[in-house]
Formats: structure tokens, C-alpha cells, sequence
């Protein structure tokens, strides 16, 4: 990569701001799939309306025009620009160059088809060569094992177990913490350039 | 029944107005040392004003989303420091806890870990909760031999993030679940 390299181009995905005209209705829909709002937030999973989501958008964008702690980008198709999901950094900590991060996929039929892929390999890059973090953290419950595999492939490594932290179904599950430093992302890269020489 | 559920042996856990937190604080924040074993902020040494705006700001907040209490010695009834919980999740009967003596003769002599205690059970004894966790600065080694003895177990670590005078170093996870807590308890009786 370069200078002049298009941080947010993929070649299935691009990521973009928020739309605040067409988002919120197909957010909203995907919000009343609560296995999806699990595997991203420890709240209690509740659906938003139309309207709740617009309020939730104007939120996000004031939060990340000023806390400068916050990273919010929508996952769009590159050809016809249809919202596929989200990927966000939080929790930015500039003196230590730390943050972490969500990514989500909305719709369960557009999964499996390398966009969440394509999305974490971009947000990987501008984490890591724009923002020069030191490192990233994912926070997975066990609950959730595809979501644990799919950050392990891409070199994150299990730092933490929170033992028992979830409880849902009558269940208890930890709450796992990975961790992805950016010198092990850059070795990984290599090798990879290595590869398709 | 234990009706007296805030006080320990050498301290007892209280509520305080703004103004009387306000002028701690705005003390405690210039000691440096202290805070860089607290948190990861830089300083920012804000005025007793700010901090007392602050704290009123804070009265607004909903209570069950987290817990604040001074922490008393007995002897004296002096304010030594603060004990809370945040990320507190109820339905998942889980928080953290942190817990910082501003007072520094009162360091290593026991009343950290008193306090703790207290807070440990109001936690599972008040707000019937199944764990408690803790964040601890690997450069930290006083408090973490105060959470062992309190029977927080590591539950593992953030590598590398914290970078302090040119070095990187390790968050650290514990805890304590509810079960561990009892089990300590009968031991101790």
C-alpha cells in the first residue's frame, strides 16, 4: 500500500458514512434478529423502530464528532452501495494507542460471503496505518463460536476469559477478550504478500 | 441477618456530598503516582469547582447503573479513599469493581483490602450479584497481592496496554465468583 491507497475500497465492499435517509429502516429490521444485538453488546437485546434508529444514527455521529474516540462506518455492497452492516472502533485511548472493535454483518443470508471478511481486513488497515494504534481488543462471548473463529483467522489471540460473565438461557458463558497487536498484524501481512509472489 | 453491611474492621464504606469528594479529588489527581496506578488518563488536575460540577452531574445518573461509596477509616472517621462498580450488567448478575486510597500513610496496611471486602459483600449480599471482576496494572504488584488475599483469581491479560515511560504493560483481568466467595467465607469462619 501507499500513499495515494483507498483506505475504504474493497473489491466486494466499500466502507461509508451512515446514510440517515434509507438506513434506519434496514437497521431497524435487522435489530428484531436479538441473536444478532447479543453478539455485539451485553444490554439487554431490544428492537429499535424506524424512528428509534434515526435517534440512534444522529447519536452515533455526534459521539464520534466528539468524544474523537469513536470510528463508525456502514459495510455497503461496492457496486450498488445496499447496506450490509457495520464496523466500528471504541474506546480509542490516544496515549496508549489502544481501542476495540465491533463488526456486524446484518442480514444472516448475506453472511459466509466474504464481506465481514473483506470489512475486517480494511478496518485492520486503517487501524493499524492510519490511526497507528498498537494494538486492538474483540470482545466475543462464548456463546458465540463463529464469531470466536473468525477473529482467530485473522490473528487475533484469546487474552481473556471473564469466567461466567454472560448469563442467557439459564446459561453461563465467558466473556472472551481477544487481542491483535499491530506488529503481529504486519507478520501476518508479509507472509501473505510472500504468498502471492 | 448482617445489619451492618458497610462497616469492616478498620473501615466503613459511606455516601458523601460533592463538596466534601470534590476537595479529595482534586487533591488525590495531583499525585501522579496514584493516578497512574488508577487509571489510564493522563492528568488533567481539574478544580475543586470542576470536580464538584462534576459530581452533581453525577447525582442525575440512574443508581443502578453503578455504585460509588467513600471509603472511612474508623479510627477517626477520616477519608481515605473510594471504592465502586461500573460496567455494572445486572441481568448477567456481573460488574467490576475499582477501588483507589488517596490518603497514602493508609497504603499497605490493610484497609484497601478491608474495604474490598465490604464491597465484595454487598455485591453478592445485597445486590445478589454472581461475579466481580477487576482491571490492575501489571506495574501494580501491591494490589494485586490485595485482591489475591480479598480471593480475586487472574482471569488473564490485556497485552501491552499501557505505554508508560517508554514501556509497554500488561492490563490485567480478575475475579471472583459467588461460589469462590462463599467458599472462602466459611473457611475464614
Amino acid at each position: 500500500m501507499s500513499i495515494d491507497t483507498q483506505l475504504f475500497e474493497g473489491k466486494l465492499i466499500r466502507l461509508a458514512p451512515i446514510d440517515h435517509e434509507k438506513d434506519p429502516e434496514v437497521e431497524s429490521r435487522w435489530t428484531h434478529d436479538l441473536s444478532l444485538l447479543r453478539a455485539l453488546w451485553r444490554k439487554p437485546a431490544m428492537p429499535l423502530s424506524v424512528a428509534q434508529m434515526k435517534k440512534k444514527y444522529e447519536a452515533i455521529e455526534k459521539e464520534v464528532d466528539e468524544s474523537k474516540r469513536l470510528f463508525h462506518f456502514t459495510i455497503r455492497g461496492k457496486e450498488d452501495g445496499r447496506l450490509l452492516g457495520f464496523v466500528r472502533i471504541e474506546g480509542v485511548e490516544w496515549t496508549h494507542g489502544i481501542a476495540s472493535l465491533k463488526l456486524a454483518i446484518g442480514d444472516p443470508v448475506e453472511r459466509e460471503k466474504g464481506y465481514g471478511r473483506e470489512a475486517l481486513q480494511l478496518i485492520l488497515r486503517f487501524a493499524f496505518s492510519e490511526l497507528n494504534l498498537y494494538r486492538l481488543s474483540a470482545v466475543v462471548g462464548e456463546d458465540n463460536p463463529a464469531a470466536l473463529n473468525f477473529f482467530k483467522r485473522f490473528g487475533f489471540v484469546e487474552e481473556v476469559r471473564r469466567r461466567k460473565a454472560l448469563l442467557r438461557d439459564g446459561q453461563t458463558w465467558d466473556s472472551i477478550h481477544l487481542g491483535l497487536l499491530k506488529d503481529e498484524w504486519l507478520a501476518i501481512n508479509l507472509k501473505e504478500e510472500d504468498h502471492h509472489e | 441477618m448482617n445489619n451492618n453491611l458497610l462497616t469492616g474492621e478498620l473501615v466503613h464504606l459511606t455516601a458523601e456530598n460533592p463538596e466534601v469528594m470534590a476537595e479529595c479529588f482534586s487533591r488525590w489527581y495531583q499525585d501522579t503516582e496514584w493516578l497512574r496506578l488508577l487509571d489510564t488518563d493522563a492528568p488533567r488536575l481539574l478544580s475543586v469547582k470542576k470536580w464538584k460540577e462534576w459530581l452533581e452531574k453525577d447525582l442525575e445518573k440512574d443508581l443502578t447503573d453503578g455504585v460509588f461509596f467513600a471509603i472511612r477509616a474508623l479510627e477517626g472517621d477520616i477519608l481515605i479513599g473510594f471504592i465502586g462498580l461500573f460496567d455494572l450488567y445486572h441481568q448477567h448478575g456481573d460488574t467490576l469493581v475499582a477501588i483507589a486510597l488517596g490518603e497514602r500513610k493508609y497504603l499497605g496496611n490493610g484497609y484497601g483490602t478491608d474495604a474490598m471486602r465490604v464491597m465484595l459483600c454487598y455485591a453478592f449480599n445485597e445486590l445478589n450479584l454472581r461475579r466481580v471482576g477487576l482491571i490492575v496494572f501489571e506495574y501494580n504488584p501491591r494490589a494485586i497481592r490485595s485482591y489475591e488475599k480479598a480471593g480475586f483469581i487472574p482471569e488473564g491479560r490485556i497485552r501491552g496496554a499501557i505505554l508508560r515511560e517508554g514501556k509497554r504493560w500488561d492490563w490485567l483481568y480478575m475475579g471472583i465468583l459467588r461460589d469462590e466467595w462463599l467458599a472462602k467465607r466459611i473457611m475464614i469462619s
